[in-house]
Order: structure tokens, then sequence, then C-alpha cells
């Protein structure tokens, strides 16, 4: 009863290599993996205790970090060198052009949509997050059926980008208006308020911020969560005190539970800019980037790929890590001021 | 602290009579104010959770139905409920194979970090070293940096060293896989070594001091007390990479590309929504499928993923 999927790009489930050559290969991987790691760490430190007493204490913190050093510099500083370095040459990688890629694309008219849409996102992705985060944390502490409620404001987060863009698509979907509609934010419009089916994703005219909301549902709980343990964090006598003061509920909020929650917003919120920046998905399976919704790290993928310009894919990168370099100094500053009051 | 209603307090100054109606108009607002915050909590609510189930409805319905009406029309009778979406996508299409690939890629690509994680996270938060703080700040800063930077010259590397899917290795693994479980392990490493050392730091020093009288070497405290007494952090991280990796678009399509054999779920399902045009019910069990895994982990584990978020954040 099976009839084919109409442009599927079909290969037939090939079960007999699943379960004779992959399947075995994972097993192989479960066990394998885990004994080579223990046999690692337990083997080099045999060989440290060969050594004399003195160096025994200097080599074996090595032997420990050895491995992640090792492997952050391989997969993240030496790239991070790389492309910078990359960033300076022609699209062959041989004539030195210095910043002329930088002012070639940034004269492009077509980088600058690139760019207003990521300042969209860095505003609004962040701001909206923590809005709704901060508004769902207070408001669900409040309430008996509180874990319910978190746990389904919370649920987006263990959905991926491209599921997530599906669920939209059929929250956006547009059909002409002598027919029903059948996404929900259309049927809403037409049959409560009388309106005319919007094209949610494609109209210029706001379709960023209909792209920009998907991120924000899926990333609320996450703030949430955190948010309402600051906030349960803070003592019930310091509330109430205030309220017996004759404050009311607003301005609790005002001048106690926000002052003190500001901490934990300000981690969440350079959380949520670093998303931001590294925003893809939503992007990439809901337009591909047309109808001027391209992002940075969208059109690096398609210099990369389907341009093959190394040298544009490689400055764009450049500009994404020039706009994390402030919330990078932001970040460290704000990990050192809490490491020095530990 | 779950249910707190704001009782309001009279004023001594208030006169008797006076009073009891004002008592009452009080408590009557805050009653008022009280069914607007659950009306409020439950609108959210919904709207958080309307997406979804609207998907997860759209995808029990046949094709027909599902162009013609919007998926709310299916919850009044006569119910038509059908399997036949599920049926299509894991028999014709790439799912199953590229279902299978999502836990070759994840699996080791979360013990891999986890445990080099745990390693490094042990040394600086319990031995000495030269440089130690630096290196840590250092790893704390590469948190922020895109992962974009990293692409091209990785996939020089990683052409150079045959690690690209059109090779095999022994035992008949794809090297793609192999590249794929590196970078997710260097993608991974700043956060987790991050959280577990925030975690291992806070852990009671006099037990390893006992444990070194005793004579016990840092394997045995690392395995015989690190690692049982970090069981909750641990745990959240696994979770925490576990659903980074299953979900991972990005990096899936930068080290493995097209390679429909070696694609995991999240590259499938975007093909998919590229090339089913009119088919577009099937879309809905194809994202069902890929959700199903996570949102297990998810609830079954949600307590230890909260705590270790809180781990990383709130508490450091």
């Amino acid at each position: 009863m099976s009839t084919p999927l109409t442009g599927l790009p079909t290969l037939q489930v090939d079960w007999q290599t699943l379960l004779t050559v992959n399947l075995p290969a994972l097993m192989l991987v479960v066990i394998g993996v885990p004994l080579v790691l223990a046999a690692y760490i337990v083997g080099a430190d045999i060989l440290v205790r060969r050594l004399p007493k003195r160096s025994q204490v200097s080599v074996r913190p090595w032997v420990w970090v050895g491995p992640a050093i090792v492997i952050v510099g391989v997969i993240l500083v030496y790239p991070m060198f790389g492309t910078i370095f990359r960033s300076l040459f022609d699209r062959h990688g041989s004539t030195f052009v210095g910043l002329g890629n930088f002012t070639r694309l940034l004269t492009d008219g077509g980088i600058l949509i690139v760019l207003r849409n990521n300042l969209l996102w860095l505003l609004l992705y962040p701001g909206l997050v923590l809005i709704f985060g901060l508004l769902l944390a207070v408001l669900a502490d409040r309430v008996p059926y509180e874990k319910p409620v978190k746990s389904l404001i919370f649920m987006p987060l263990a959905i991926s980008f491209v599921a997530m863009a599906i669920i939209w698509q059929f929250m956006y979907y547009y059909r002409p208006p002598d027919v029903a509609q059948t996404g929900t934010l259309n049927a809403i419009v037409v049959n409560l308020f009388h309106g005319q089916p919007q094209t949610w994703v494609q109209d210029t005219r706001y379709n960023n911020f209909a792209l920009i909301f998907i991120g924000v549902w899926g990333a609320t709980g996450f703030a949430m969560v955190i948010l309402s343990a600051a906030l349960k964090g803070i003592p019930g006598e310091l509330l109430e005190a205030a309220r017996v003061d004759g404050a009311n509920e607003l301005t609790v909020f005002r001048r106690i539970i926000l002052p003190l929650m500001m901490p934990t917003i300000v981690v969440v919120g350079t959380t949520m800019v670093i998303f931001a920046l590294k925003a893809f998905d939503v992007v990439y399976v809901m337009t591909a980037g047309n109808y001027n919704t391209d992002i940075l790290a969208r059109r690096m993928y398609a210099e990369l790929y389907s341009a093959g310009n190394n040298a544009n894919a490689s400055t764009l990168a450049v500009i994404l890590l020039l706009a994390v370099v402030p919330v990078l100094i932001f970040n460290l500053r704000q990990f050192r001021a809490v490491e020095s009051r530990r | 602290m779950s249910v707190v209603v704001t009782t309001p307090v009279p004023t001594p100054t208030t006169s008797a009579p006076a009073r009891r109606p004002k008592v009452r108009t009080e408590r009557l607002s805050a009653r008022a104010s009280n069914a607007g915050l659950q009306v409020a909590v439950i609108a959210l609510t919904l709207a958080w959770t309307v997406p979804t189930l609207g998907l997860l409805i759209n995808s029990f319905r046949s094709g027909g139905a599902f162009n013609t009406s919007g998926w709310w029309t299916a919850l009044a009778p006569p119910f038509k409920f059908t399997l036949d979406s599920y049926r299509h996508v894991l028999g014709a299409s790439d799912l199953a194979p590229s279902f299978f690939n999502s836990f070759m890629i994840t699996i080791p690509a979360t013990i891999i970090p986890t445990a080099i994680a745990a390693f490094a996270a042990y040394a600086f938060s319990w031995m000495k070293f030269w440089g130690r703080d630096w290196i840590f700040l250092a790893l704390v800063g590469l948190l922020a940096v895109p992962l974009q930077l990293t692409f091209i010259p990785l996939l020089t590397l990683a052409v150079h060293f045959g690690l690209t899917s059109g090779n095999t290795l022994p035992l008949g693994l794809n090297a793609g896989f192999l590249a794929i479980w590196i970078a997710h392990t260097g993608y991974g490493l700043p956060f987790s070594i991050y959280l577990l050392a925030n975690f291992f730091r806070v852990l009671p020093q006099d037990l390893f001091e006992s444990a070194e009288i005793d004579g016990a070497g840092p394997v045995t405290v690392f395995f015989r007390l690190i690692l049982p007494l970090s069981v909750p952090a641990i745990a959240s991280l696994v979770i925490f990479q576990f659903l980074w990796v299953w979900n991972d678009l990005l990096v899936a399509l930068i080290y493995i590309g097209g390679t429909p054999e070696v694609a995991p779920l999240t590259v499938t399902l975007t093909n998919l929504v590229g090339s089913l045009g009119q088919n577009i019910q099937y879309l809905t069990a194809a994202a069902f499928v890929s959700m199903i895994v996570p949102l297990i982990v998810f609830f079954a584990l949600q307590r230890y993923f909260v705590r270790g978020i809180l781990a990383g954040s709130v508490k450091g």
C-alpha cells in the first residue's frame, strides 16, 4: 500500500549492511571508546609513577589536562588563527590582499542586509528570551501547577532547530484567502480577527521577526529555568517585609526582585547573545537566506559550499569573531569577578 | 512557595468602621488578580505548547485531510487518525538508516568529551601546575568563539588525513564518523570542562586528604571518590552533550555534507523539507521520529538536566 514518496531522494533501507556492518561497529565503539579512555589515564599514571618523586608532581597534571589541551588546540585554536590568516588572502589563497576582502565585502550591498539581520537577531532574540523567561519565571512561581507548566515551556529545548522549523512552517503556513486556512496563525488572523492571511515567512516587512520568534520560542524555557532558580534564591522574608511595608507587587518586583536577579539576568543575556550570533539552522531550513532573511553564519556556509569561495567565507567568519569579541571580554570580566569573590 | 497570594495587611491607622469594607474589596481584588495570573500562565503555556501539539496531531492525519483543513478540525468527531505517515517515513525513506547514524554519531561524541573533560576538570580543580589559571581562563574565552571560524582549516586537515565520508577505516567504520566525533569533542570541551570544574571544586577537600593519607593515588581518588560524588553533574553534562549533538545540523552538514549513508536525522530531515512539495504531511511524522529520542532523554532526566544548567550558571 505504500506509494513512493514523490521527489524523495530514495535510498532503500539497506538492512543487511545496517545489521551486519554498522551495528557491530556501533557496539564496538560503545564498548571500545570508554575502554581506550580509561586505559589512557591508568596507563599514563603507571608511567608517571616510575619517575622520580619530584618530577611526578610536575608531570602528572599534564597527563590529565593533556588530551583536552591538544584537542582544543587542534579543533579550536589552530583553525581560529588559520581562518584569520586566510581572510587576508584572495580566493585562491595565493595573493596577499590585506584587508581587501573586508572592504570588498562590506561595500557589497547584499552583505549590509545580512548585517542588519544579524543586528536584529542580536537585539531581539536575547531581549525577548529574557522578557518571556522572566515573566514566566515570576508568574509560574505563583500557581500550584508550576512543575507541568515549566516542563511544557522547557520542552522545545530538547527539539532540534530543524524540527522546530518544521513545527513553525505549519504555524506560518499560507493559503489564499478564498480557501480554508490550515496554518494556525493565519487561521487565527482570518477567523478571529477577520484579517487577510499573511505570508509570514516571505513578506520582507516582518519575516525576520517571524524567524527570530522561532528561536525565542525554543530558548525561553532555558532562560525561565535559570531565572526561576535565582528567583527562588531570594529570601522570602525580604519580600514579605516589603509587602508588610505596603509595597505593591510591581514595586517589590522592580525594587527587590530585579536588582537581586541582575547577575543571573546578565549571565543568561550573554549566553543568548552568543546563541544569536551563532544562529544558523532556523534561517537555513526556513528560507535558505532568501527574502532578505540571510545572516552571517548562513551566508558563510553558502560561500564555503555553494560558491566555493574560501576568502569570502573566512572573512565572514572573522567578522563574526569581531562581533563576539566584546561579548568575550565581558564574559571573561564577569568570570574573573565571580572567581575573585570565591 | 507554590501559592503566593498577596494577602492584604490592614494598616493599624484605619478606623474600625471604615476597615471592614476595605478589607473585603482588597480580598476581592486579590482574588481577581489571582484569576488574572492563572489566565496569563495558562495562556502562555498554551501558546508554547500549541505549535508542537499541532504538528503531533497533523502527523496522525491522512494527507487529504491535512491539505484542506487545519489540525484543530481533527479534534472534533468523527475521529480519523492514522499511522500512514509514520509507516511511510520509516519504510521508504532514508529515515531508518539516519536514525542509526544519529546514534553512531551521538554516543561517542558524548562519551569522549565527557571523559576528557572530567580528566581535565580534575586537574584544574585539584592539582597545581604552571599556567593553570590562564589556561582555564582561555578555555572560558573559547566558549564564545563561533564554530564557523574553524571550518575551513579543519576541513583541510580532515581531507589531508583522509577523514572524509568517502573513506573507510578499519572495521568498516566510515571515516566521516571519526571526523565528526573529533569535531564535536573539540566544540564541546570548553563548556564541559567549565561545568565539571565548577562542580569538582566545591567537593569537600578533607575527603581527598584522608584518601591520600591512606595511600590512594590520583587515579584511585578520581575513579573511587570524584566520579561517584559527581554523578549529578556528569549526568547533566551527558544529557547536554547528547541533546546538542543529536540536534546538531551545522557540524554534520560541514563534516559529512550530503552523503546519505552517514547523514544523521537532522540532515535527512532538512533534505525532506526541501524535496517534499505536495507530500508535506510525511514531514510531520519525520519530525516526530527525530524528536522521539531527545524527548525521552529530556523527560526522563529533566531533573538532572536542570541541575546541570544551574551548576554552570547560577552557582558560578
